[in-house]
């Protein structure tokens, strides 16, 4: 489970990040790195920041007038507030929310989107990449039959599968995933971590999670952060086997709290 | 203290609140039964005015193909709406063509871009243009476009289909504007942040994303902008021209179905054929608006078959 990671680049660089909501502090001063080609877990209670760093990661601060970013974030070397054309920015980073969202349209329609956005526009080309992607979030096989049928009527864990297959559409470098199992089964979650730890070969992966062991089997290394503090950064299996170095950690893995 | 509790001293405040409740039930009904009774009344009345006419004097190929609406002809009263009918689809038409930019425009800005202060106060700005009385649109066509219409396009008169269809398109766009706005907020937030997560831009989300989403009610927004068209008397009335004419250009004066009523009607006598033939626009009118709301109202709620 635990791989080398000290030689790789990494992919992600925090400095000093801290959020702040209209004054009211969500994530103060924290520094980490991600790694190319792993899976980097945060875990933490609710409020704890954990959705704030995604949000600012892919520069969905900008929904909200209220959210205030200072420190860096760099993706390759570069703060993600230096992007003049944040859209460039955002194809590069694939997201999964919560909650899945089928947008309005067909399965099909679904996944084809960003390509179309960017451009591609023959069938044969749209077809191959609806069929890779769906392929590659375990959906393909349940789907194939009714691509034409509305995103939106599928089940709870299917539209999250749909969801990760739409975020793969545009080739992104980095997934982030925001507690992306709350509205799925546990068949269905464990479907979905398996695919997971097969994309860990092509990109990087952020898993936002509240389940402490879905960390522990996906995440090579693992953020703990408690109301807006990073706690520590450590490989994961360091954490669950006492090798964390504040108590607090200890406590929160072994489900002493949160 | 155990015996106080156990014999409360007053009767339970819900057994006055379940006759509250009965009785405010049977006021809920009562109203809305009657918005019910009243539309069946006029559509009654309307019917009984016109109904006799329609059967007994008119021909029904005359009043859709004949321009010729002469119902104080001594002679040989002639009863043709297509003129009529010609002037108020002329005048939706032209004003549709303004105010369906003008609104779904007016509708992005306030409900995708503005926010805040600027947002709430478009809003209300929105909101009171709706509520202007038609007679000053018809006002403001009859005193402000009239001449400029005159100095601008060197015609001899202002008032027409040009003149009405921006009166009109001017006054339907803020009810329209309302209706679409209603439309893009209710699609949820959650569609735009996954689209524009993917890397769309503002205007690609709200093109594949938003206005798919919304379309229904886009499209009613529209019919019930349309409906409004059809049923506008007063602004048009006095911006028309009201001369029978079926408009082979946007400079011709027109006469809609609805000022010909307001018009004539007072000067017929009642029951007279001329009179009935009135109710008989009346009944056309009521038809093509309910038409028009029904299928607002049936686009509304949207294909459900998959």
């Amino acid at each position: 489970m635990v791989t080398p990671t000290r030689d790789r680049q990494p992919k992600v660089q925090v400095r000093d990040l801290s959020i702040h909501y209209g004054g009211k502090a969500a994530l103060a001063g924290a520094t980490f790195e991600i790694h190319e080609h792993e899976i980097f877990g945060i875990i933490g209670p609710a409020g704890s920041g954990k959705t704030s760093f995604l949000r600012a990661m892919n520069r969905m601060d900008l929904f909200n007038p209220a959210m205030e970013v200072g420190g860096e974030i760099s993706m390759d070397g570069k703060d993600v507030r230096k992007w003049k054309n944040v859209y460039a920015l955002r194809r590069r980073i694939g997201v999964v929310f919560p909650l899945p969202v089928g947008l309005p349209m067909s399965i099909y329609e679904n996944v084809a989107l960003a390509p179309r956005l960017g451009g591609t526009r023959k069938r044969a080309d749209l077809d191959v990449i609806v069929e890779r992607c769906l392929t590659r979030a375990a959906l393909w096989d349940e789907v194939k039959d009714r691509l034409d049928s509305l995103g939106s009527l599928l089940s709870g864990g299917q539209q999250q599968r749909l969801t990760i297959a739409r975020a793969l559409s545009q080739e992104p470098e980095l997934l982030l995933l925001d507690e992306f199992s709350i509205a799925v089964d546990p068949v269905t979650t464990m479907k979905i971590e398996d695919v997971l730890k097969e994309l860990r070969q092509e990109l990087t992966i952020v898993l936002v999670t509240n389940l402490v062991q879905q960390a522990r089997r996906l995440a090579d290394r693992t953020a703990f952060f408690l109301t807006g503090e990073l706690v520590e950064v450590a490989p994961t299996e360091d954490l669950f086997t006492g090798g964390a170095s504040d108590e607090r950690t200890t406590a929160y893995v072994e489900g002493r709290f949160g | 203290m155990a015996q106080g509790i156990a014999k409360a001293p007053l009767p339970d405040q819900r057994n006055l609140a379940w006759y509250v409740d009965k009785t405010v039930q049977v006021l809920v009904f009562v109203g809305g039964i009657s918005a019910i009774l009243l539309i069946l009344g006029i559509f009654v009345f309307i019917t009984k005015e016109g109904m006799g006419f329609i059967t007994q004097t008119l021909d029904i190929g005359e009043f859709f193909t004949s321009p010729n609406w002469r119902p104080t002809s001594e002679n040989r009263p002639t009863y043709g709406a297509l003129a009529l009918i010609a002037g108020t689809a002329s005048v939706t038409g032209l004003a549709m063509l303004v105010a369906v930019p003008f609104s779904l425009g007016a509708a992005i800005f306030i409900g995708e871009f503005a926010t805040g202060k600027t947002r709430e106060i478009l809003k209300i700005l929105v909101e009171m243009l709706a509520a202007i009385p038609s007679v000053v649109w018809g006002f403001i066509g009859l005193s402000i476009m009239n001449p400029l219409i005159i100095d601008l396009f060197n015609v001899p008169v202002g008032l027409n289909v040009l003149n009405s269809g921006l009166i009109l398109g001017l006054m339907a766009a803020p009810i329209m504007t309302t209706l679409a706005e209603d439309a893009l907020k209710a699609v949820p937030d959650g569609y735009r942040e996954a689209a524009e997560a993917m890397g769309a831009t503002r205007w690609q989300v709200i093109f594949r994303v938003v206005f798919p989403a919304a379309k229904n009610g886009l499209v009613a927004a529209v019919l019930l902008g349309v409906g409004r068209g059809f049923g506008e008397t007063m602004a048009v009335l006095m911006a028309s021209g009201h001369s029978i004419n079926i408009p082979t250009s946007p400079f011709d004066s027109v006469r809609a179905l609805t000022a010909t009523i307001a018009a004539e009607l007072g000067e017929t006598a009642v029951g007279s054929d001329h009179y009935r033939a009135l109710f008989t626009l009346g009944i056309f009118l009521f038809a093509i608006t309910f038409l028009i709301n029904l299928t607002a109202d049936l686009v509304v709620r949207g294909p459900r078959k998959r």
